[in-house]
């Protein structure tokens, strides 16, 4: 009978490991399909996603001379989580670091404000750029220290100590350029300035990703699915320059001991052949580890080497503005190419003239000789041509009018759409300014502005934009927007002047003259004819400037140059020279005038300019 | 001859099944785990799949050896197959090497092997036979000694190997024993006593204010109250004590609180002192209405507040350091995830990272790459869920089910209580393998070594739980012999 009772007791028994049983399958349930956490455990876990950074894309000369190419550097990161039993002091001495060195690094990672997105799981820069030498020891023993990784990457070398403001530089991407762009993460390098910058989105290539698995121990066990998931980096696009690195290198040479720039134009394409600012720096200094030291060094330096002067500094263009001016005026009916004025030497008034030649004075001879009376009064007619109005309306309407023709020159605006990162704009005064300056519309007069009138005064133009005046003239009314990319979709940007095409032989003849009769005489090459036009600008700080613009040769021509050296004096003793050595090296193809060149080259004007 | 053809008609087929399934998804699975990328024959015998083939082999030659023994030798050789493995327990102990402090395997040639896993087995047919002796009661004071000395002895000699995990399977037999006619009580006091523990444990840590007592003394002492509250407004039905002892409960408590504001008072003392209070309460109703219901409730009372008092010294003086850390972590006290709670956390991340469907057959990652330890002995379940994810692992939990209430069923037909005993014996066996093992790896169970039976890597196991196994269906068998 006590059986038949204890025998109910077996659905006791499968009820408690049903009800077991049941829970644990909940239990299943909940972790396999409820919660994600876990999944996000197994993959920090196994998974190491390894960046391919992809080569970055080679730089050319006009020529297809190699200029910039990659060299193999290495960065050492570290998974903070990772780290353990870490023996500090062999792992110091094998990266040749000090101990405090390393404690500063460490918490520099860890500190959230300084690295963005910092995470105890994911590989954090902890030293950068290093050389093969550099980690030549810790390479064998790597295996000693866990949490710690090699990750290989590209440093940029050149062939070329040259043209550094040009190809700019590749530095650790700021915190600014990580927030915007999702592409970079902490401890990546970009293109900081030049053409590295404005070229980085096709320069950098694309970025692969390499998924290993990793074991318990972190020993890498191979590629997970066979590499099926990983992303393959592409390299970057190569980019072929505009400019003649061999035009390039004597600009640079004959620029030494000098504070100025060059910058050289085809005026047919608007391909820029040379760029150059003094002082100069050797490109490879900022590469590497060295780099954030001689950075500092150059950042400190009075003479500013890291300024690009060609693009950057703007400087009142004196005479060498004289052939725009002529152009504007013939161009508003001022003045025709038949228009005489008088001077009267340096008693001319309001302005002096700095030459001593007959009177009156035609315009061809006025380009010529640089005479300050005759565009004075060519300045004068042309903007009081209607005379002044009613509260000086007329007058200002033609101030307007002038300013949009000297505009149309490429001057006093950036060129916007030029792959030039760094441009000042440069300055052409406007009515506005000058109401505001005069405090009212009729508080000033052609005379008041007379210094408008030799590019002195308000105008200040950067000697990428006196060059480009110059191919406007060149090309007798038009420009295509200056810049370093030999691209053929970079040709198509054409700027009309507003000056008609009639009125530019006058001026050429002019400009010509400067070489045949005028200040340039010197400069002068056999079998090459040139056009040109030298500036002497007065300047708060020393001597005047030596300006020296123009093009050649004059039928077809191939070559637009700006010269400025700073605080050196006359624009015919230092700036002509430098322009005709460079045509001669462009179109010649050689330098025959060898004891000029040396003449030039050993010219210092500032004793502070170093060579680096 | 003859007799052979007996087997094929009598054999529970069903079972030997759900037996050749699970020790097939568990070689699968041993492949699984241990399969490193340079991929390996699931037969290369230098691999674990491949010994483990060797040893599926060999247990299934030994399991239909095993049908082909006369039933009745079972039962007569009950006490000798008890006798020789406890000395060889006894023997292991003094000459087993020692593999990383335990003492329990015995080393012959290429070849290890676990005794305790046949101590089992051993244990199992010692008690069928002593329980279906004749006149034997389980009430019977003089017939519980020997029982708990069966019992006793191998589990001893096995803490003695330093195999805690596998000593406490014995307690597997509380079920078996349940069936056979033990108070019911006892199972419920069991769980009562692990809720107390886990409760005092828990909470031990947490101060109601500091030096006023802990809230896992007050909790507890709570739990005793409401049992006893429980008992008398729903069992015995005295509802007018039962609300007297929750009023009295009640005011002490709030006289308490408000005493608090003068006085510190040590909360731990006024709860012993409310639970001594309710025994002293149910004594008198005992005496002045002669119920004789409460003599047990008070006992059981008293012993849970000694129980509750010298829990905390026995978790810090009986258990090991590591012991201690294990439930500690399971209890969600510590949360080392790189020592103690590594283990469990990783074997969680393993299965919880296999989803619904799994990542598929050999491409679990989380085993694959070491991350989870032991992963082809007793996280093998791990494997199942990563790689096979929740409905894989579902469907194994189910064969053990199916296996399980084909085994009461199989139990519950047979005519001789040895056969009986012995079948619910060797449920019970695997069931408390099967809830330790899979509630360690989810992480609901504290980490006691024991392997998953028939699934995880090892001859020891494999074979021990296949003869317990194979005995019975012999024995089940027999019934249709009988029968002609
Ligand atoms: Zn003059």
């Amino acid at each position: 009978m006590i059986n038949d009772t204890l025998q109910n007791r077996r659905y006791v028994i499968a009820i408690i490991m049903s009800v077991v049983i049941v829970v644990y399958i909940l239990r299943l349930f909940s972790i396999q399909i409820i919660e994600t956490k876990y999944k996000e455990g197994a993959e920090s876990n196994a998974f190491l996603r390894k960046t391919q950074f992809p080569p970055r894309g080679l730089i050319y000369d006009r020529n297809h001379t190699l200029l910039v190419y990659n060299k193999p550097a290495y960065d050492i990161t570290c998974i903070m989580r990772e780290i353990h039993d870490l023996d500090t002091l062999s792992f110091c001495r094998a990266l040749n670091i000090d101990k405090k060195f390393f404690i500063n690094r460490i918490a520099e990672i860890k500190d959230r404000k300084k690295n963005l997105g910092y995470s105890s799981y994911t590989p954090q820069v902890f030293m950068t750029q290093l050389d093969i030498e550099d980690i030549a020891t810790i390479q064998q023993s790597m295996y000693k220290y866990p949490g710690f990784f090699i990750q290989n990457r590209t440093l940029r070398d050149y062939a070329f100590p040259n043209a550094a403001h040009v190809l700019g530089n590749i530095g650790e991407v700021s915190k600014r350029r990580i927030e915007n762009d999702e592409y970079y993460k902490p401890g990546d390098y970009a293109g900081r300035d030049g053409i590295e910058y404005t070229y980085e989105n096709t320069l950098r290539g694309v970025k692969g990703v390499e998924i290993l698995l990793r074991d318990a121990k972190g020993r890498i066990k191979g590629k997970y699915k066979n590499g099926e998931k990983d992303i393959l980096p592409i390299a970057g696009e190569n980019l072929t320059l505009t400019l003649d690195i061999q035009l390039q290198i004597l600009g640079e040479k004959l620029m030494s001991g000098k504070v100025g720039s060059i910058v050289a134009i085809e005026p047919s394409t608007g391909e820029i052949l040379a760029m150059v600012s003094n002082p100069a720096f050797n490109p490879s200094i900022l590469v590497g580890r060295q780099r954030s030291k001689n950075y500092i060094v150059l950042l400190n330096d009075p003479t500013k080497p890291l300024m690009n002067r060609a693009t950057q500094a703007q400087y009142s263009p004196g005479s060498s503005f004289k052939p725009i001016q002529a152009l504007v005026c013939q161009q508003m009916g001022g003045i025709t190419e038949k228009t005489i004025f008088s001077c009267n030497g340096p008693e001319s008034s309001p302005v002096k003239c700095t030459h001593h030649h007959g009177s009156p004075v035609s315009l061809l001879n006025a380009i010529e000789q640089s005479c300050n009376p005759y565009f004075w009064n060519a300045f004068r007619t042309t903007i009081e041509k209607d005379g002044y109005g009613v509260k000086n309306n007329i007058f200002r309407n033609n101030y307007d009018v002038w300013v949009d023709n000297v505009k149309s020159f490429g001057l006093g605006e950036k060129f916007t759409d030029s792959d030039i990162y760094e441009q000042s704009r440069g300055y052409i005064p406007t009515q506005k300014y000058y109401n505001k300056v005069y405090r009212s519309e009729t508080g000033w007069r052609a005379i008041t502005i007379r210094s408008n009138s030799i590019g002195q005064g308000e105008i200040l133009a950067t000697p990428l934009q006196l060059a480009n005046a110059m191919s406007v003239i060149a090309n007798m009314g038009y420009y295509i927007t200056p810049h370093l990319n030999k691209s053929d979709s970079m040709k198509t940007k054409v700027h009309r002047s507003k000056v008609d095409e009639k009125y530019f032989p006058i001026v050429v003849e002019g400009m010509s003259r400067v070489f045949e009769f005028g200040t340039a005489r010197l400069s002068k090459i056999e079998g090459i004819d040139m056009c040109g036009k030298t500036g002497t600008v007065q300047n708060s700080r020393g001597k005047d400037h030596s300006i020296f613009v123009g093009f050649a040769p004059r039928e077809n021509p191939k070559i637009a140059i700006a010269v400025v050296v700073e605080n050196a004096g006359f624009g015919s003793t230092y700036a002509a020279p430098v322009f005709s050595l460079l045509v001669e090296q462009y179109i010649k193809g050689k330098i025959e005038r060898l004891e000029l060149q040396d003449r030039v080259t050993n010219i210092v004007t500032n004793t502070n300019v170093k060579e680096r | 001859m003859s007799k052979n053809v007996s087997i094929k008609y009598a054999l529970d087929w069903t079972t030997v099944f759900f037996y050749v399934a699970l020790v097939f998804m568990g070689w699968i699975s041993i492949y699984g785990a241990s399969y490193e990328f340079d991929q390996s024959s699931i037969f290369d015998w230098n691999q674990r799949a491949g010994k483990q083939f060797v040893w599926i082999l060999t247990a299934f030659v030994l399991g239909g050896m095993l049908l082909l023994v006369d039933y009745k030798m079972y039962n007569f050789f009950a006490y000798i197959i008890y006798a020789a493995i406890m000395l060889l327990l006894i023997v292991t102990i003094f000459i087993a090497p020692d593999i990383k402090g335990s003492r329990s395997w015995l080393v012959l040639g290429p070849i290890s092997f676990q005794p305790a896993e046949l101590a089992k087995m051993a244990t199992a047919l010692a008690l069928s036979k002593f329980m279906s002796s004749y006149n034997y009661k389980l009430k019977n004071w003089k017939d519980l000694i020997p029982l708990a000395l069966i019992v006793l002895l191998p589990f001893v000699l096995i803490v003695l190997q330093k195999e805690t995990g596998s000593a406490l399977v014995f307690a597997a037999f509380l079920l078996m024993f349940y069936r056979e006619g033990m108070n019911g009580i006892i199972l419920l006091l069991t769980l009562f006593a692990v809720l107390l523990f886990v409760i005092v444990i828990r909470f031990s840590i947490i101060p109601i204010q500091v030096d006023q007592g802990t809230l896992g003394i007050v909790l507890s002492m709570g739990l005793i109250l409401l049992v006893q509250f429980v008992y008398a407004f729903f069992v015995t039905k005295h509802r007018k004590e039962a609300s007297f002892l929750l009023l009295g409960t009640l005011g002490l408590t709030l006289i308490s609180i408000v005493l608090n504001i003068w006085f510190k008072v040590n909360f731990d003392y006024v709860a012993l002192f409310v639970v001594i209070a309710s025994c002293i309460y149910w004594i008198f109703v005992e005496l002045f209405n002669r119920f004789k219901k409460y003599w047990m409730l008070v006992l059981i009372s008293i012993g849970s507040v000694v129980f509750c008092f010298s829990s905390d010294y026995l978790f810090d003086k009986v258990l090991e350091p590591h012991q201690q850390i294990r439930i500690k972590v399971l209890l969600n006290m510590e949360n080392d995830l790189t020592g103690a709670g590594y283990n469990v956390n990783q074997s969680k991340i393993a299965i919880g990272s296999g989803g619904f469907w799994g990542k598929g057959f050999l491409n679990g990652t989380q085993t694959k790459l070491n991350y989870v330890p032991e992963q082809d002995t007793d996280f093998i379940f791990c494997t199942v869920g990563e790689e096979h994810g929740f409905w894989g692992s579902t469907l194994v939990l189910v064969v053990y089910w199916l296996l399980l209430m084909r085994l009461l069923r199989i139990a519950e037909r047979q005519r001789e209580t040895f056969n009986r005993v012995y079948a619910y014996c060797v449920a019970s066996i695997l069931f408390f393998h099967l809830m330790i093992n899979v509630g360690m790896v989810l992480g609901i169970m504290p980490v006691i070594g024991i392997p998953l039976p028939f699934f995880s890597y090892g001859g020891s196991s494999l074979w021990g739980f296949t003869i317990m196994l194979f005995i019975l269906l012999r024995l089940d068998a027999s019934r249709l012999e009988r029968m002609r």
